[in-house]
């Protein structure tokens, strides 16, 4: 579980998160969503230890995170993984390699221990054959499930994914987001998505945490976000005809 | 704008980046391949354009030295020690490095900068790498072999003095070869190397600096290999002037 309490961080004069409590539990899909510059990736980046935070304290499992060790650190990271937006893959490695990056780096496997392991995880995400192809070959959403491969390779404890979805058609999109849910129950891991995408929303928010200028303006799930008033959240969630029309069948289903 | 304050953290952020290149080493395992890898690129990869220019730069000093010793008292073996004098105490050691800046410190800057801007560097640092081990160490180990690209250098240098002192018409290989040998001194090599570790040192950390602290895009990437290249050149200058008013002044 992780626990964030009256999160502050800002840049130079300009104050980008203003104070953010809430909590992501274990085993659960949990997406951050806000408009862009809401401070949802300062938000994630904070979480990750990218950046340091002038206020307000981020617990995992109970240890606050500013307060540990530079080792206890090392070790919290290496039970993370990390889906970037733009999947950030090591262009000078093969995706096996890529793949195999975290636990040459963190475990004592022998290599043929190691090349199981990614034969495991790339099956996991349906890319059983693209072991020695380089990243600038891959498509962009065989680049975002390399992403995932490396992140789980090393069974983390926690899965942060940067807007998984953007750049991607939505038949993908949906099997990033079906794969990333997947991954949450089966390894039961506390997952952070941030994400733009309404789809994902709709599909695997177990909690949604609607953040806008630096704040935490609502906190719900995919279900309640159908019933939710407030306003902020509304317009931004069903800004399209789609999603409205999604809402107004959802309540009429529901009454 | 920058201020004397900005210049300041620049300079503090260098030096807590090379306390941080030694700090937490990444698992040999992992580094061997690396260091082979920038070996290849930063090493091997520079002896042709190295040899290229000593050799012709060689061959103009000696043709320069002759043209200008317009005295007939002058000893015609004096272009071979000119020759051999410019080549191992400057040229060599010194331009060499500026241009080493150029082509190594640009793809050094380059190349860091790129995963600076892809969040590769973010994707090592959340795995609890210390990334700037793991990007520099190994540019810092490979370069350790650049004195193997100077001597060459200087060997090129000198050979191609002698080919165009005596293929240009311009002396005889027997006084070439005397002036090299003339009033050699050993220590001027020591000095040639002593400096030349030190432009490694910074032909490894200052493109490293520009590349790893770099914000921005791809446009910034090109603009931080430009401030790189400048930097690096401006500090082998200086250090330069230092090293010289020290070990022969």
């Amino acid at each position: 579980m992780i626990e964030v309490k009256d999160l502050k961080k800002s840049f130079g004069d300009t104050q980008i998160l203003k104070g953010i409590t809430t909590s992501f539990e274990k085993g659960k899909t949990n997406l951050v969503i806000g408009q862009s510059g809401s401070g949802k990736t300062v938000f994630l980046k904070c979480l990750l230890g990218l950046f340091e935070y002038e206020g307000g304290s981020i617990s995992y499992e109970g240890k606050n995170f500013s307060k540990l060790t530079r080792n206890e650190k090392t070790n919290l990271r290496s039970e993370m993984g990390m889906v970037f937006q733009g999947s950030a893959l090591f262009d000078s490695m093969t995706i096996a390699e890529n793949v195999m990056f975290p636990l040459r780096m963190f475990t004592k496997q022998s290599k043929s221990e190691m090349e199981d392991r990614v034969d495991e995880v790339l099956k996991r995400v349906n890319l059983d054959d693209a072991h020695h192809k380089m990243p600038s070959e891959a498509s962009g959403g065989m680049q975002k499930r390399v992403a995932i491969a490396r992140a789980i390779v090393n069974r983390p404890k926690y899965l942060f994914c940067d807007e998984p979805n953007s750049g991607l058609d939505p038949k993908t999109a949906i099997v990033i987001d079906n794969l990333i849910q997947e991954i949450t129950d089966e390894f039961n891991i506390t997952t952070v998505v941030n994400t733009h995408d309404m789809n994902s929303v709709m599909e695997i928010g177990e909690k949604i945490v609607f953040l806008k200028n630096g704040l935490l303006e609502w906190e719900g799930s995919s279900e309640t976000i159908f019933r939710t008033e407030n306003e902020a959240v509304t317009n931004f969630v069903y800004s399209s005809e789609l999603f409205r029309k999604v809402r107004k069948m959802y309540l009429e289903e529901e009454r | 704008m920058k201020t004397p304050i900005t210049y300041l953290h620049n300079i503090g952020t260098y030096f807590i980046m090379i306390k941080d290149i030694f700090r937490r080493p990444t698992k040999w395992s992992v580094m061997k391949p690396l260091i082979l890898k920038d070996i290849d690129d930063l090493i091997i990869g520079s002896l042709g354009i190295v040899a290229f220019i000593s050799f012709f730069v060689g061959g103009v000093v000696a043709i320069q030295t002759s043209l200008n010793m317009t005295s007939p008292i002058m000893p015609k073996y004096l272009v071979g020690f000119a020759t051999r004098q410019s080549i191992i105490l400057e040229f060599a050691p010194t331009f060499i490095s500026i241009i080493m800046a150029g082509k190594v410190g640009s793809f050094i800057t380059s190349s860091i900068g790129t995963m600076r801007v892809t969040e590769q560097i973010d994707a090592l640092e959340v795995m609890g790498i210390n990334a700037i081990n793991y990007l520099v160490f190994p540019k810092f180990i490979a370069l350790t072999l650049y004195p193997f690209v100077i001597s060459i250098a200087m060997f090129l240098g000198i050979l191609g003095g002698l080919i165009a002192c005596v293929y240009g018409g311009y002396g005889t290989m027997e006084d070439y070869i005397e002036g090299v040998q003339l009033d050699f001194i050993p220590f001027h090599f020591i000095y040639a190397f002593i400096k030349t570790f030190v432009f490694a040192f910074l032909l490894a950390t200052i493109p490293s600096y520009y590349g790893y602290f770099m914000k921005g895009g791809a446009l910034e990437v090109g603009k931080a290999s430009t401030t790189s290249f400048v930097w690096t050149s401006v500090m082998i200058i200086l250090v330069n002037f230092l090293l010289t008013s020290l070990l022969l002044g």
